[in-house]
């Protein structure tokens, strides 16, 4: 029997709503989720009801039973969610609806998020208490709570074994917001960032500025995953799946930074095994969105999957080479988590799903794979890639 | 006795796994977990030793220097306790003679200063006095 994923599901639709700021979605949160799935139905010309299996990731609040009994589904076969590394499990929730259908446990999964900070208290704050107990007990107190703060240290590590200057941060930035200006659904559409703008921003903790870290929003994504034998039955130009990972390398749940491989992404045994299933290398790659909680991460999650020695990331780490359409390496190419919205990693993926469909607002030609690198430096992080029909 | 951050932040309270470390800083010492089958430390403190599964560890006391593993400037305040604060300085603190086991502190001195990552630290032991509530914080400070 063949233990892989490779060409067994593909996506068959997808949904996004409007990405507010934090806290000023104009609905509740399970409304926003149901808006989002309704519109990848829409996109997949499929009625709800035929959706028998929910999976989500990062901790999400919209319960699967509590979706299907609104939508009117008719019946449930699937309900997952991806456990722990909030926006680290994005991918791990497209593999874990591909391996379901792929089993035969559902038909039809739509993956989703669903996030209204303002009904529900802002995503990664510190705490509020008087005390604190625990592995955090060893943290908080010397006033280290902050997801920033939280993997700065990781950063500056890498920066310093490899002498990655500031530059290579400031260029994943810089791409970000070069594709967000022809992305009218992104937040920062029409607030171009330029160098000098980047380098006088105040900073948030050491390496990271202002526009190091990625935006906080509200809003929901969904996509349709169905086994595929089913593709041809819809509109769009099919996204395989090609290859799905999620997990992490040695103890790297270990509590107050005592990971043993603590410079890292997290992708360290991840990214072969992700490249083994789908047949391809990081040469093979033509487009590719890579979750810039902060963009650290994405320099150690670039370096993990293969596209550039980690002694070499002053001179790969740069503007030209991750912008569409000239680039070698176009990268986040809707604006990513920076730029177009944060909607912990899933907006990237139905970006990644578009470059396959032709539909980007900053479209690649000639998109056969299309990778995503989901939330770094947490465990379990996740990847995925999408295969055109010609990779089949 | 000064302390490095402003007063407010959550104070620590020891629990069933590191309650032996707490009391050990407020003795001014430092006690780390200590498999007594593998004789290795690890941290933070487990139920088990990730080595060999055992259930027989103990805190043991290790030399009050380190060497710096990591650090961040941090200026962006993340608690109201911190908003008069001004940038600080968080490093992670590697312990050579407790199998490089890693500890968070706060580097003391001036925030601004460059800091070298291999330098050498030695402990501090920032006593809070707050009746039953008394707790110890372990910071630290360059040496070379």
């Amino acid at each position: 029997m063949d233990r892989t994923l490779r060409g067994k599901v593909a996506i068959a639709g997808v949904g996004e709503t409007d990405y507010y700021k934090r806290g000023e979605a104009p609905e509740a949160e399970f409304k926003l989720a149901l808006s989002a799935i309704i519109d990848a139905c829409k996109d997949a010309g499929i009625s709800p009801t035929d959706i028998d299996g929910f999976a989500s990731f990062s901790n999400d609040r919209s319960d699967p039973s509590r979706l299907a009994a609104a939508l009117g589904c008719k019946e449930l076969r699937f309900a997952n969610m991806q456990w722990g590394g909030g926006g680290g499990g994005g991918s791990g929730a497209i593999g874990n609806a591909a391996a379901a259908i792929n089993a035969g446990l559902a038909d039809c999964v739509v993956v989703f998020r669903a996030l209204a900070q303002g009904q529900f208290g802002r995503f990664g704050q510190g705490p509020r208490r008087n005390t604190i107990r625990g592995a955090m007990a060893h943290t908080v107190p010397y006033g280290l709570m902050s997801p920033a703060q939280m993997f700065a240290m990781k950063v500056v590590r890498f920066m310093h074994d490899h002498k990655v200057d500031q530059s290579a941060l400031r260029a994943v930035s810089l791409a970000a917001y070069h594709h967000a200006q022809n992305n009218p659904r992104a937040v920062m559409n029409g607030r171009p960032l330029d160098a000098d703008k980047y380098d006088a921003s105040r900073w948030i903790v050491e390496p990271f500025h202002l526009y190091d870290c990625c935006l906080e929003n509200d809003g929901a994504a969904a996509m349709i995953l169905v086994s595929a034998e089913r593709a041809a039955e819809f509109d769009h130009k099919p996204a395989y799946l090609l290859g799905s990972v999620a997990g992490s390398h040695y103890r790297a749940g270990a509590t107050v930074h005592n990971e043993p491989l603590y410079a890292t992404s997290t992708f360290t045994t991840l990214a072969p095994r992700l490249y083994e299933m789908a047949g391809v290398g990081a040469n093979d790659v033509d487009v590719l969105q890579s979750y810039e909680n902060f963009t650290g991460g994405v320099l150690m999650s670039l370096v993990e999957h293969g596209f550039c020695e980690p002694e070499a990331c002053n001179d790969f780490f740069t503007a030209e080479r991750f912008i569409a359409p000239t680039g070698d390496l176009p990268l986040n190419t809707s604006g990513g988590n920076l730029a177009e919205c944060y909607m912990h990693g899933l907006g990237l993926i139905v970006e990644a799903v578009r470059q396959i469909r032709g539909t980007s607002t900053n479209q690649i030609s000639d998109v056969d794979v299309s990778m995503v690198i989901s939330g770094p430096m947490v465990t379990p992080v996740s990847s995925c890639i999408f295969g055109s029909e010609a990779t089949l | 006795m000064s302390i490095y951050l402003d007063e407010g932040l959550p104070q620590p309270v020891a629990d069933e796994l590191d309650q032996p470390f707490w009391q050990g800083l407020k003795n001014g010492v430092i006690c780390l977990q200590r498999c007594k089958a593998c004789q290795k430390f690890q941290w933070g403190p487990e139920w088990i030793c990730h080595r060999c599964h055992g259930d027989d560890l103990e805190f043991s006391e290790v030399a009050k220097t380190g060497k710096i593993y990591s650090y961040e400037r941090v200026w962006h305040p993340v608690h109201p306790a911190l908003s008069a604060q001004g940038p600080y300085l968080i490093v992670l603190v590697e312990m050579a003679e407790a199998d490089n086991v890693r500890l968070v502190g706060n580097l003391l001195g001036n925030p601004h200063d460059e800091v070298t990552i291999g330098s050498n630290v030695e402990a501090v032991f920032e006593h809070h006095e707050a009746g039953d509530a008394s707790f110890t914080l372990l910071q630290w400070q360059c040496t070379s």
